[in-house]
């Protein structure tokens, strides 16, 4: 009785989840544009979005930035990391809680921050300010990813190194990096993704030349209904969901 | 030697311009704006005033303010009581699924949350599942009307945010040391004491963290009440949109952002007191 009612209830908000999405899939093969009944299978509207060549280019953009966004922020996140870890510092504290107040601040605060700093510094909104934007809110989730895999580390291989006579660089180079490449890639994928879904802070720091793909379905959401959205949605779940499936591929072979 | 010190202060140096010119510098300048006057052509007019919060204090934004606080109080309020059990539940499984099942917890975690409110509308329309099922189970008779309303609101939020209280709670309850609830037991407490007095506290960090990670965007998600919500359901993060963007008065925006930016400085306060009550409990029972 007892276990029943544990795995309905896991059951139940599984589907509260799941639900809404599978719906969405589902409609996006619906051969009808409004209809909830169906109406037979096609795949009219992923050719509709194939054709579609607004959508190329901000597609294109968008990848552009998540991808320059998620290199840089990986490289400074594990520099902070390394930085955290390996040596003490003038305000050493403040930077640990830095990276923690950074993931927690409401999005739409940082939005608006960066606004009025790329207005103060003259800086057409566009690809660079949504690049820098983006590099900033996702070198926390880096440093903390790495930092994490880190501390649980056995400290003597750095001291190892050094009494070898490895310098900090080089032990960075052949002791840090190749010891947390999983902890970076996954750094580097959760960076790609949070990037690739952002709406709120690119909805401030992006100008009217250079329109990325949230912001693309952002405002054919707000229009109306088109099936074609159910079509993009879903190939963009299947994206993201695809990039958690590497990373948890990655993270298994972390733990082996 | 000389090259250990340059790699040092090369990487503290990278690491700190980025954040204080991305980070600390505009947060300084969110500040200092919500002090300054609005001025319509130059955007501001250096003179320090209070008028901004003053302003807050008007029955129109005050409104709006104690509406989304409300709005964003219950939204919290409903993912703890969905979330709680379910992370429970989940760290307390004894399955070999359990990894794909805490998998699953992670994707919406990973998805956009604007393509999940997007996919919401299907399920809420008039014409939408959870009416028809409700009209052919026959507990209806005629379509409700959800969308567009406060509700289907607070419904997109608690859908949006659900993983983000589920995953701390996980966190905290999977650590959780069972042999004090067996100890419990043992000395005859009951399940609800046992919960009042063992669980419930010793996972008090996990829960202000899962609030400080649902309460603060369920206040900002501006694009849930504009895609889900009517007129009436707005949130502070809408009136912070519309000040900026479309009213173009920064002052007034740069304002409401400090109330929230506070809003987060108390709740993050509160987690690390709770943290360190967490690690006096912790170091109770090594004793």
């Amino acid at each position: 009785m007892n276990r029943l009612v544990k795995s309905s209830y896991l059951t139940a908000i599984y589907s509260f989840f799941y639900l809404p999405i599978i719906i969405l899939i589902i409609y996006s093969f619906n051969d009808s544009s409004y209809s909830l009944l169906w109406h037979g299978f096609t795949l009219h509207w992923y050719k509709q979005l194939g054709d579609d060549m607004a959508l190329a280019v901000v597609t294109l953009h968008s990848l552009e930035v998540s991808v320059l966004s998620a290199t840089c922020a990986t490289l400074i996140g594990t520099l902070t990391a390394t930085c955290l870890y390996c040596y003490t510092f003038f305000g050493k504290r403040l930077l640990h809680g830095l990276m923690f107040v950074l993931i927690v601040s409401p999005d739409i605060v940082m939005g608006v921050s960066l606004l009025i700093l790329f207005f103060l510094m003259k800086m057409q909104l566009g690809f660079w300010s949504l690049l820098f934007s983006h590099i900033t809110f996702c070198i926390p989730f880096v440093s903390v990813t790495v930092l994490s895999r880190l501390t649980g580390l056995d400290k003597n291989i750095f001291e190892a190194a050094r009494d070898l006579g490895a310098s900090d660089f080089m032990s960075f180079k052949r002791v840090i990096i190749p010891m947390l490449w999983p902890a970076i890639l996954a750094g580097w994928l959760l960076s790609f993704t949070l990037s690739l879904d952002d709406v709120i802070i690119s909805f401030f720091v992006t100008g009217p030349d250079f329109q990325i793909l949230p912001l693309y379905i952002y405002s054919l959401v707000r229009i109306g209904l088109k099936p074609e959205l159910n079509a993009l949605c879903s190939v963009m779940f299947i994206i993201t969901l695809f990039i958690v499936g590497i990373f948890q591929l990655v993270l298994r072979k972390k733990e082996a | 030697m000389k090259a250990d010190r340059l790699f040092k202060w090369t990487n503290l140096v990278v690491v700190w311009l980025w954040l204080s010119v991305f980070a600390l510098l505009p947060s300084l300048f969110v500040f200092l704006l919500s002090f300054l006057e609005n001025d319509a052509v130059k955007l501001v007019r250096w003179k320090f005033t209070f008028i901004n919060y003053l302003a807050l204090l008007n029955p129109l934004y005050f409104k709006v303010f104690w509406r989304s606080f409300c709005i964003a109080a219950l939204c919290t309020i409903i993912c703890l009581c969905l979330a709680y059990p379910f992370a429970y539940f989940l760290a307390r499984l004894r399955s070999k699924y359990k990894n794909l099942l805490l998998f699953l917890v992670l994707i919406p975690f990973w998805t956009s949350s604007l393509i999940r409110t997007y996919a919401m509308i299907s399920i809420l329309k008039a014409k939408g599942l959870l009416n028809t099922v409700l009209l052919f189970i026959g507990i209806i008779h005629q379509p409700l009307p959800i969308l567009y309303t406060g509700t289907a609101v607070i419904i997109g939020l608690v859908y949006s945010l659900l993983p983000f209280m589920i995953l701390p709670l996980y966190v905290n309850i999977e650590k959780l040391d069972t042999q004090f609830i067996d100890a419990a037991r043992d000395l005859g407490a009951n399940t609800a004491t046992i919960f009042a007095r063992i669980v419930f506290p010793l996972t008090w960090p996990g829960i202000v963290g899962g609030i400080i990670l649902v309460f603060l965007p369920a206040m900002s998600m501006f694009y849930i009440p504009d895609i889900l919500g009517g007129a009436k359901s707005l949130l502070v993060g809408n009136l912070i949109q519309g000040e900026f963007l479309a009213a173009h008065n920064w002052p007034l925006g740069s304002a409401v952002s400090m109330v929230l930016t506070c809003g987060m400085w108390l709740l993050l306060l509160i987690y690390w007191r709770a943290n360190k009550a967490g690690q006096q409990h912790e170091s109770i029972g090594e004793i």
